[in-house]
């Protein structure tokens, strides 16, 4: 057995788990109607290649990757394309985005799917590819595209694969079911994610507050003679990739490292199994298990759903009551968002959808002046000055901001979740993290437009020279041949001569 | 004369920093010409700073002409595509008291890109002669387009063109340029709960 160590801060708040029921997959409601963003995941947005009109079928590619740090999509389930268009998306802005609609027909006729026989003597270039075509990304929450993920990690050299189970924050039970439910897929799909990337070990690693899917994990991991399950005290938010690095191994990613320069991949155990079903089955990210959850519902509860299924109506299946709801979150309670329009879609990173009561995570209160009390600090599990980040953030001093680590924050919120003084610490991180990453990328535009600048200033110069030179040369030639004494008007005047008295003496 | 100079520490004194003053200067005459810098670092630095879009709205023609400006004592605050961070950088590095922009040269706006109605543009490269940055691909009675990603939203090809065909439309748009706002609680932001109550109910 691992020995385990402990992390810097991080809190306890009221767990909740218990109320979204783990363990039990509850099949959701089919839509009328599917909206799935073009964007589900971090990267450039893929590009669509069905038109209005077309009939599509279950597992068919309806938009393609566009550059390399791009994954496809695919429909969950035949029907019609009825519309492409800007559409509200899950994101905290609230802003709208292209999405493809499809109006299911109710037949759900899929395409024929064909798995790769044999991963193991198949190359890992062609695994990869599987596994991009098949539009995997992170499902724990960030949607990074898993290929890419891979390939880059796979030249640093990994040694081992930790499969992220925590799921340390509030609520969420999506992972403790699919642990519990689908271990055996898990085992598999790490099984492959090991392959790809040459690790020899791999770790579950699971909160000890998930007791029924440590067992399953067990149980389905004895197979596998490189994979251990490891179980750690529970505390928000071991769950996070560098926090649970140092817990399993004791080491640190450095300040503005990943992982894989420690020779460690982090995957969630969904996204083990969408790489399982897309090199064992061939089947595409079409599908995912989501908590729906929250005191505002009859029925909370784990639901299978269709990527693209609006929110309301999911929320309608498990019984929403709409007035006692005080807001809508996806997410957990912890780093999600409000949903600003029932009508957006699940999508990949969907692992939560809260629906709480006033009474159950009531609005917040008003910010008071900061007291320094430090409490912040102790809670941060990045071991950060969340103080001084959050007068950096108000000065927008960006120097200092930079200077104090802000970009090792991982926007988990303990920090404003201890606050005595109410201040949503966070959300200045996350806006002066934006501001950064913004002003880095207008530092790059602006040395680019200096430098093109420049170049023309030079270009404009030597063509203005080369002008001057040629007019310099020929004025030089003009005056060379007046002092030489052959001027060609004289030289003109005096070869007609010539040649008139030449006529004169013939004749 | 050396038992004169002995015999009286003041002029023993006066001597040693004379001689002195000798060294030292031939020191510092050979190090400013040994070591002479090309061109003015603080200009550099100064243009570094600013948004290069090539404007001119400063008044100068470009970037570097005003950065050379500000570097001989000219005011910081004449540049709107730079605004107020610009201003507050400079202020920094020259360490000046930060003033608002002059709204003589334009008033800060969201940075934009110049887009060709290229159905109506006529070819005549006027635009192409205007772009500080080399942005506008085009020839001769053929259509004229921006490359999006070298513009610099400068503006300056609107006015030339003969049949108006350029629109500046805002370059960051959509979601994948949104970050978080600031909280807008710093400003409700009082120490006194009873203060905050009142301005609650009036709000």
């Amino acid at each position: 057995m691992n020995q385990i160590f402990n992390i810097h801060g991080g809190i306890h708040p009221p767990e909740r788990k218990e109320l979204s029921n783990p363990g039990r997959v509850i099949d959701a409601t089919t839509p009328s109607k599917l909206v799935l963003p073009i964007t589900q995941h971090i990267g450039a947005p893929a590009r669509p290649i069905v038109e209005v009109g077309d009939a599509v079928l279950g597992g068919q590619m309806i938009a393609e990757a566009q550059g390399p740090v791009s994954v496809p999509v695919h429909a969950p389930s035949s029907g019609t394309v009825t519309a492409i268009e800007a559409r509200a998306v899950p994101h905290a802005s609230g802003l709208t985005d292209t999405c493809i609609e499809i109006t299911l027909d109710g037949l759900d006729q899929s395409i024929a799917y064909e798995g790769v026989e044999d991963w193991r003597a198949q190359s890992k270039t062609l695994l990869l590819e599987r596994i991009r075509l098949s539009g995997v990304t992170g499902l724990g929450g960030a949607g990074f595209p898993t290929a890419i993920k891979l390939a880059s990690d796979r030249d640093k050299g990994i040694h081992t694969l930790i499969i992220n189970g925590t799921e340390c924050e509030p609520y969420i039970t999506a992972d403790d079911t699919v642990m519990q439910c689908f271990a055996q897929q898990i085992v598999e799909g790490s099984e492959i994610l090991a392959h790809i990337v040459g690790a020899q070990t791999v770790l579950f690693a699971i909160e000890d507050n998930k007791p029924e899917a440590t067992d399953a994990m067990r149980q389905a991991a004895a197979a596998l003679d490189m994979a251990e399950v490891v179980t750690f005290p529970t505390k928000y938010p071991s769950g996070g990739e560098k926090q649970l690095i140092e817990i399993l191994l004791n080491t640190q990613v450095p300040s503005g490292g990943i992982p894989a320069d420690l020779g460690v991949l982090c995957q969630n155990p969904s996204t083990a199994i969408a790489v399982r079903d897309a090199i064992i089955d061939g089947r595409p990210l079409t599908h995912r298990i989501t908590t729906v959850t929250g005191m505002s519902l009859n029925e909370p509860g784990n639901r299978r759903v269709m990527l693209g299924t609006p929110i309301g109506e999911l929320l309608a299946h498990a019984g929403f009551h709409a007035e006692q709801a005080d807001r809508v979150l996806h997410g957990g309670p912890m780093m999600g968002f409000a949903v600003t329009d029932l009508a957006m879609p699940v999508v990949k990173i969907t692992n939560c959808i809260l629906a709480p009561t006033r009474s159950e995570i009531p609005p917040p209160q008003a910010q008071q002046p900061c007291i320094r009390c430090g409490m912040c600090a102790e809670a941060c599990p990045a071991s950060l000055l969340p103080q001084q980040l959050y007068w950096y953030a108000r000065a927008k001093d960006q120097e200092q901001l930079e200077r104090h680590n802000l970009m090792d924050c991982i926007e988990c919120g303990a920090c404003a979740y201890v606050c005595p003084s109410h201040i949503p610490l966070v959300q200045y991180y996350r806006s002066a993290k934006g501001a950064l990453r913004e002003a880095v990328k207008e530092q790059v535009r602006s040395d680019n437009s200096r430098g093109r600048f420049e170049a023309r200033q030079t270009r404009l110069e030597q063509e203005a020279a080369a002008r001057e030179a040629k007019r310099a040369a020929r004025k030089a030639a003009a005056e060379a041949r007046a002092q030489a004494g052959d001027d060609p008007v004289q030289a003109a005047i005096e070869r007609a001569k010539a040649k008139k008295a030449q006529q004169e003496e013939s004749s | 004369m050396l038992d004169v100079i002995a015999s009286n520490p003041i002029l023993l004194a006066l001597a040693a920093l004379v001689g002195m003053a000798i060294l030292f200067g031939a020191l510092l005459g050979y190090a400013a010409v040994r070591f002479e810098v090309e061109g003015n670092p603080l200009s550099d630095q100064i243009n570094a700073i600013l948004p290069q879009t090539q404007c001119g709205q400063c008044g100068y023609p470009g970037c570097r002409p005003y950065a050379e400006a500000i570097a001989e004592g000219d005011a910081i605050n004449k540049c709107p595509p730079g605004g107020e961070d610009t201003i507050q950088s400079l202020a920094n590095l020259l360490d000046v008291e930060p003033e608002p922009l002059n709204a003589e040269h334009g008033i800060e706006a969201e940075p934009t890109v110049a887009y060709i109605r290229e159905a109506e543009c006529i070819g005549c490269t006027k635009c192409i002669q205007a772009c500080p940055v080399d942005a506008i691909l085009g020839a001769a009675k053929l259509m004229h387009t921006v490359i999006a990603d070298e513009c610099t939203g400068c503006d300056l090809c609107v006015e030339p063109c003969p049949v108006d065909c350029i629109d500046m439309l805002p370059r960051k748009s959509g979601i994948q340029h949104w970050y978080w706002p600031l909280p807008d609680g710093a400003s409700r932001d009082h120490l006194i709960a009873t203060d905050r109550d009142a301005e609650q109910v009036a709000a």
